[in-house]
């Protein structure tokens, strides 16, 4: 395919669009509350109606406000409805042009959809994730062809470099670095791996990504392999994600027919393919160097680092390792250059972020907002705040390996250096909120009884490390822990730190240590008085030569 | 490439370019405490007690896995560090049951003499005592998992030096346990040549030899170094 072939295709598929259409949510929450059937009912109801020529259903990614699903859209009306059941089809179809279908209307124009900007959501929703014409029409793949047709690989770098995008998997290292270092390493050959292994508690932004828009991942990472001189390519996908996983089976084979990817693809003397490698289930998996160790079939154990894997990656290749959601970035940064995505965020943290708002809020859903936003218009505006009243109390953010941040700091800036100084980090993306009732030596606990059972047992720290921690913070909810037990549990932390092998167990210790921060009298009001608990040692008293 | 000069402990020594910290410690004389590292095996970084600190940089790093650099200045036995490796012996020490009185391995374990050498004689950890299986099924060894750390070196040997690679891992964190084949009796093994490297290269009594007394357990850790110089360098050095 070249680029005439790619504009026909999308003015083919724009010409054959339905003046009216209506969007139906078929991510996994709307699905999981029978998404499908209103689905099936929605084009029964169109075609009893004889609009079949009129009005075109379509089945399509996460629409974002998740609780309130199943989720119908209409266009050109902005409805957008609520809760529907698979009853509601009927009503929906009758309200077209008329007014909606009052009972099940939500508000499109809330602050929740207002107050969010999108970048990487913005096929969300619109396109099919299972017709790669949809997405071809919304101007994908214009921004590979561009790439190949007139950029030179060290532009490419130098454009992502220059746009301040940062790695969206959690530490934000700079990506224009690292797609650097992996352009320069030699090597005989070289990969890209998107890194879908998502596993935070509460995050699901990479699973709505891929179940929404898998077109946008497969061409960040076309533009990435080009741009280090990659010929192959793994994305590794939890095996818990079984629609993403079809999903991007379906992409890759449409991309793959279309020319875009495999061998000479778009027509250029470049190949790339792509394979999908799904996770068995390990946590730590998503830790790069585990991460290449599954891929190669190994057992998904860490590695000390250096070598990294832009130096030594896949088989020893360099290995250009990304978040699904930092390749999502790309195509646009190629279309509307890296001047204009610069201009967006603050001046260390460029772009946008997709979070999860999840736990004791009135909106749950994805959202997606420059970075440098108040945490508080996240929460409490797009999120809506606790329902019925209640107060925020702290948000979590970065999963197992984030941190606490209370309510007195809800006006912080969410950007990567700002998160860090208050002892959490930006991560992947997800967002727990917590109100007044919540106990936050159980909320550091849970993380730690997460990190403990995750664990894959290489090193000592983190493996019998995380055990003695959640016994310790088990011992403090049960108020048996002495003011001792504290003071070991705060040196074990240290120890757990400073002294594991990867990212896993180096992070374990953030959520206790977060807590201790800000909630330290919720720790100290348990202990009771008491001596030192030391146990004896089983070594015999001899003396050895 | 030529060779690097660093400075350990604040002596200068010299270190092949292949050389890790600790093998140029090694070379000169300087002691850094380890439980998985074995000469002849590749390196795991997994026991942790290596870790060293190097110049200002606050992020330790083990030195079983980090290359030497010119101009490196390595503290190997700063309180920070003695402190941790404290810990990590505690950690272990709690974590299965280590007995040492009844141990066959008493007087002869890597671990039991590096609690004498850091000093740990207390464990202010909860013991986790977890029953453990002890498996005898093999005709001429044991594998006791009540004392196993986790070490791999068994693993290793097996893999490396006897290419046979019975052994290995199973579960994970802290339910991890080693395996031979796929989670059989050891005796039931049609992998195993009955070559014990593994039990030479074992730190603990979590492998043993039947039949032998406890005074009789001695391990010839050297042995696997042995082969693996008489297999590449074609040298018979004892």
């Amino acid at each position: 395919m070249d680029l005439q072939d790619l504009r026909e295709l999308a003015e083919k598929e724009r010409r054959s669009q339905a003046p009216r259409s209506i969007r139906c949510c078929v991510a996994a929450g709307c699905t999981s509350a029978n998404s499908m059937a209103v689905l099936d009912n929605l084009q029964q109801a169109v075609q009893d109606a004889g609009l079949k020529d009129k009005v075109h259903v379509s089945p399509v990614g996460c629409l974002r406000l998740c609780c309130e699903g199943p989720l119908v859209a209409t266009d050109p009306d902005g409805h957008l409805y609520h809760k529907v059941a698979p009853g509601d089809a009927e009503a929906i179809v009758a309200g077209l042009g008329n007014g909606g279908f009052a009972a099940r209307r939500g508000d499109a124009a809330s602050p929740f959809f207002a107050l969010q900007a999108s970048v990487v959501l913005d096929n969300c929703g619109h396109v099919e994730p299972e017709r790669i014409e949809t997405y071809i029409a919304r101007d994908g793949y214009t921004a590979l062809f561009k790439v190949l047709r007139e950029m030179s690989p060290p532009q490419v770098v130098d454009e992502v470099t220059r746009s301040g995008l940062r790695g969206r998997g959690g530490a934000g290292y700079p990506t224009g670095v690292k797609w650097s270092m992996v352009a320069k390493n030699q090597g005989d050959r070289k990969f890209v791996v998107c890194n879908a292994d998502e596993g935070d508690p509460g995050a699901f932004m990479n699973r709505s990504l891929l179940e929404s828009d898998p077109h946008k991942v497969l061409e960040g990472m076309a533009i990435a392999a080009y741009a280090v001189g990659a010929s192959s390519g793994y994305i590794y996908v939890r095996g818990e994600y079984p629609l993403a996983i079809a999903r991007l089976k379906t992409a890759i084979k449409q991309a793959g027919r279309l020319g875009l990817l495999g061998t000479h693809r778009c027509n250029s003397p470049f190949d790339f393919r792509i394979d999908i490698r799904i996770g068995a289930g390990a946590f730590v998996c998503g830790e790069e160097t585990a991460l290449m160790a599954s891929i190669m079939g190994e057992r998904g154990l860490p590695t000390p680092r250096p070598p990294y894997p832009a130096e030594k990656g896949l088989w020893g290749c360099p290995t250009l390792i990304n978040n699904v959601e930092t390749f999502a970035n790309i195509p646009a940064i190629m279309r509307q250059g890296a001047d204009w995505f610069a201009g967006i965020g603050t001046d260390s943290s460029k772009g946008t972020k997709v979070f999860c708002v999840t736990g004791k809020v009135k909106n749950t859903g994805l959202v997606e907002v420059p970075l440098g936003t108040p945490l508080r218009t996240i929460v409490e505006d797009i999120g809506g705040g606790v329902p019925g009243n209640g107060r925020i109390k702290a948000v979590q953010t970065g999963g197992p390996s984030g941190g606490c941040i209370p309510a007195q700091h809800l006006d912080t800036s969410v950007d990567y250096e700002a998160l860090g100084q208050l002892g959490s980090i930006m991560g992947s993306g997800g967002m727990i909120v917590m109100d007044e009732g919540t106990d936050m030596v159980d909320v550091a606990r849970f993380f730690m009884t997460f990190c403990m059972d995750e664990s894959c047992g290489k090193c000592i720290p983190c493996r019998a490390g995380t055990v003695q921690l959640t016994h310790l913070l088990t011992r403090i909810i049960d108020k048996v822990a002495t003011p001792q037990d504290l003071e070991l549990l705060e040196s074990l932390c240290d120890m757990v730190k400073n002294a594991s092998l990867c990212g896993l167990g180096q992070t374990a210790p953030n959520p206790v240590l977060s807590t201790l921060r800000y909630f330290r009298d919720e720790y100290t009001s348990r202990l009771r008085a008491g001596g030192v608990v030391r146990r004896a040692l089983a070594l015999p008293l001899v003396s050895l030569s | 490439m030529a060779t690097q000069t660093l400075t350990i402990d604040g002596k200068l020594v010299t270190a092949r370019p292949e050389d890790t910290i600790l093998s140029a410690s090694k070379d000169a004389g300087i002691d850094i405490p380890t439980l998985c590292y074995l000469d002849g095996l590749s390196a795991h970084g997994g026991c942790r007690l290596c870790m060293v600190e190097v110049g200002s940089q606050n992020r330790l790093l083990p030195a079983c896995t980090t290359p030497v650099r010119e101009d490196m200045n390595v503290s190997t036995s700063t309180p920070r560090l003695v402190e941790y490796r404290r810990m990590i012996v505690a950690l272990l020490l709690a974590e299965r049951n280590h007995v040492c009185s009844v141990c066959v391995a008493n007087g002869h374990c890597e671990l039991q003499s590096m609690a004498y050498a850091l000093g740990v004689t207390h464990v202010r950890f909860e013991y986790l005592s977890p029953e453990l299986p002890v498996d005898v099924s093999h005709d001429r060894y044991g594998m006791d998992h009540n004392r196993c750390i986790l070490c791999t070196r068994c693993v290793r040997a097996c893999d490396q030096i006897e290419g046979a690679h019975t052994l290995d891992v199973m579960g994970r964190g802290v339910n991890s346990r080693i395996v031979a084949d796929m989670n059989q009796p050891w005796g039931d093994s049609v992998t195993c040549t009955s070559c014990g490297k593994c039990v030479q290269a074992c730190p603990t009594g979590a492998l043993f030899r039947q039949g032998s007394t406890v005074a009789e357990m001695e391990k010839d850790r050297t042995m696997l170094q042995f082969l693996v110089t008489a297999r590449e360098k074609k040298q018979w050095l004892v």
